[in-house]
């Protein structure tokens, strides 16, 4: 019982470190709180469930194409409502209200246009028989979605860590004006931190609705509360802290779900995250810069 | 006189109450937008004061005089719980930390049974009224703008254009702002209490995301010059969708934009005055 609670957990974790880490990328590379990130995560759930519903797609091809669609909204998306600001230096908190504002009108547009209710992939999308390695099931979608994020979150590290593209990334988080100096075209690459951060999104819309199989316009919101948590422990703008939180918040909400109280997931995870803003703000690793007032 | 007024407000009611509730809301975010943070609790402290008042009156058969002043404390006590850490940092943590509690709160109410679960809590008495929202909102008017034109205004503005400077200048910005935020949650626990005591049942549904960021675009359409201006911007916005009706159901997109357009293009607001000091 508890082997497959913990083996559930890491699975949920895994989906929200994905999901976090194009979160935690935004702010570290262009500083910005960008709330309309939840809304990727929305669309590109439903651009998969229009892929394999309408076209009857297969998910390993959908998934790819729907994170690309949600990377390329995303670039969109920033551009209308941030470049303005980017130019004239605005604080901190206009880009976040810019966001907030945003991702209301989209996400009340989207309920007008496509309705409240919850949808479904097509059920034969992804076998539901569950294999059973020492008394744990594992099912199909959750050996897809273990796959997708170790080989996106993989991908990205390697981006940051081992080419040229990710160490001019790397600059560009470090300081912006002396990275453009050195030559670097930082719009071009605040456009590809958009489209990045998006398709992690848009992959982990498409994962968590695989995983749940419930699509809702309003499901990018209940995820940013995780999106949240996982950053401020992790700390702000940590890519490997933003894994390690996403997978210890996927199993304490797995075992608070299990042993406690399903409804009360949502208040364990606020509550660490309040607990680590009173003992501990620039993360439990300790690495990220915290700007004090 | 009084049987055109009986008549007007049988017909608009719930509007009269819904403009004052939201006019003391739009203070509850000014005061916190006035020392340059930004709080996206205000629905959440909201629904805690109608929480809270609630059980006071239903479940402990309080008197409304007491129970009024009372519903304020749990929602400062999340402010200080939240405001204590987070106000020392940049403005980001606050947005941040405040912007998930509407939708947690939310799922405590929908999953103890002591608060109602999905029904909510219902048979509320109406102890609240014209008076008491109006006489409320013009007290805290006054309040504000008076709090305003004095130095505390003064400082008030100083850390909102910059903090660094201000705080040069000797003002102790972090317990500025902790006050600021304790306020904010007074005047939101306030309207919550007014609201649930009008209108004989609560909701879970009625405190998260969305209230939350309407409540921003009252004060971001008014702009955050004078306190009044705020409450202004919340009158057009409750308005509005009742004048259109075919703009209530994209209500929510139309209060998004208002704040994307508000910032990007209006940074002052629609109605741009400036409290004059002496």
């Amino acid at each position: 019982m508890l082997a497959q609670q913990l083996v559930n957990g890491v699975l949920l974790g895994a989906t929200y470190a994905l999901f976090a880490l194009g979160f935690t990328l935004i702010f570290g590379v262009l500083r910005v709180i960008n709330l309309v990130y939840g809304f990727y995560f929305s669309a590109g759930a439903f651009m998969a469930l229009f892929l394999t519903r309408q076209y009857g797609w297969p998910i390993v091809a959908a998934l790819p194409v729907a994170a690309a669609g949600a990377g390329v909204l995303a670039i969109a998306l920033d551009w209308v409502l941030l470049t303005r600001l980017r130019r004239v230096g605005a604080p901190e908190l206009a880009s976040l209200m810019v966001t907030l504002g945003a991702v209301l009108a989209l996400y009340a547009a989207s309920t007008a246009l496509l309705g409240p209710d919850i949808r479904r992939l097509p059920p034969d999308l992804i076998g539901a028989e569950a294999m059973v390695i020492a008394g744990v099931r594992i099912t199909a979608a959750q050996v897809l979605i273990l796959v997708a994020t170790a080989v996106l979150v993989g991908g990205l590290i390697a981006l940051m860590r081992g080419t040229r593209l990710g160490l001019a990334l790397r600059a560009m988080a470090e300081n912006p004006d002396a990275a453009g100096l050195m030559g670097i075209d930082t719009g071009r690459l605040a456009a590809l931190v958009s489209f990045i951060s998006g398709a992690l999104a848009g992959a982990g819309g498409v994962l968590i609705g695989l995983n749940f199989n419930a699509i809702h316009p309003y499901m990018g919101e209940a995820m940013m509360l995780r999106g949240f948590v996982v950053i401020i422990v992790g700390g702000l703008g940590d890519i490997r802290g933003a894994l390690i939180a996403g997978l210890l918040l996927g199993i304490v909400e797995v075992l608070t779900a299990g042993y406690v109280a399903s409804g009360l997931k949502e208040a364990v995870a606020f509550a660490i995250l309040v607990a680590v803003l009173w003992t501990r703000p620039v993360g439990l690793f300790g690495r990220a810069v915290v700007r004090r007032a | 006189m009084m049987a055109w007024w009986d008549d007007f407000f049988w017909t608009y009611q719930n509007l009269v109450y819904a403009l004052g509730i939201n006019g003391l809301l739009a203070l509850s975010i000014y005061v916190v937008l006035a020392v340059g943070q930004l709080s996206l609790g205000q629905a959440a402290f909201m629904g805690l004061g109608a929480y809270s008042s609630t059980i006071m009156t239903v479940k402990f058969k309080l008197p409304f005089l007491l129970v009024l002043p009372a519903s304020c404390v749990v929602p400062v006590v999340f402010a200080l719980l939240i405001g204590g850490p987070t106000l020392r940092l940049s403005g980001v943590y606050l947005a941040i930390a405040t912007i998930g509690l509407g939708e947690v709160l939310r799922a405590v109410y929908l999953n103890i049974d002591y608060f109602g679960g999905a029904l909510g809590l219902s048979g509320i008495p109406e102890r609240a009224g014209v008076g008491a929202i109006y006489g409320l909102l013009v007290v805290a008017l006054l309040v504000l703008w008076l709090v305003g034109r004095s130095h505390i205004g003064r400082a008030m503005e100083a850390m909102r254009t910059d903090e660094t400077a201000a705080e040069v200048m000797g003002i102790n910005v972090p317990r500025y702002r902790l006050g600021a935020l304790l306020a904010s949650a007074v005047l939101a626990g306030l309207a919550g209490a007014l609201s649930a005591h009008v209108s004989s049942f609560i909701g879970p549904n009625e405190y998260g995301f969305e209230p939350a960021v309407t409540i921003l675009s009252y004060a971001l359409l008014g702009g955050i010059g004078t306190p009044i201006a705020p409450v202004l911007g919340a009158w057009i916005l409750t308005l509005l969708p009742e004048m259109l009706r075919g703009l209530a159901d994209f209500r929510l997109v139309f209060n998004g934009l208002i704040i994307v357009i508000a910032v990007l293009f209006l940074p002052r607001g629609l109605l741009a005055f400036r409290l004059r000091r002496s």
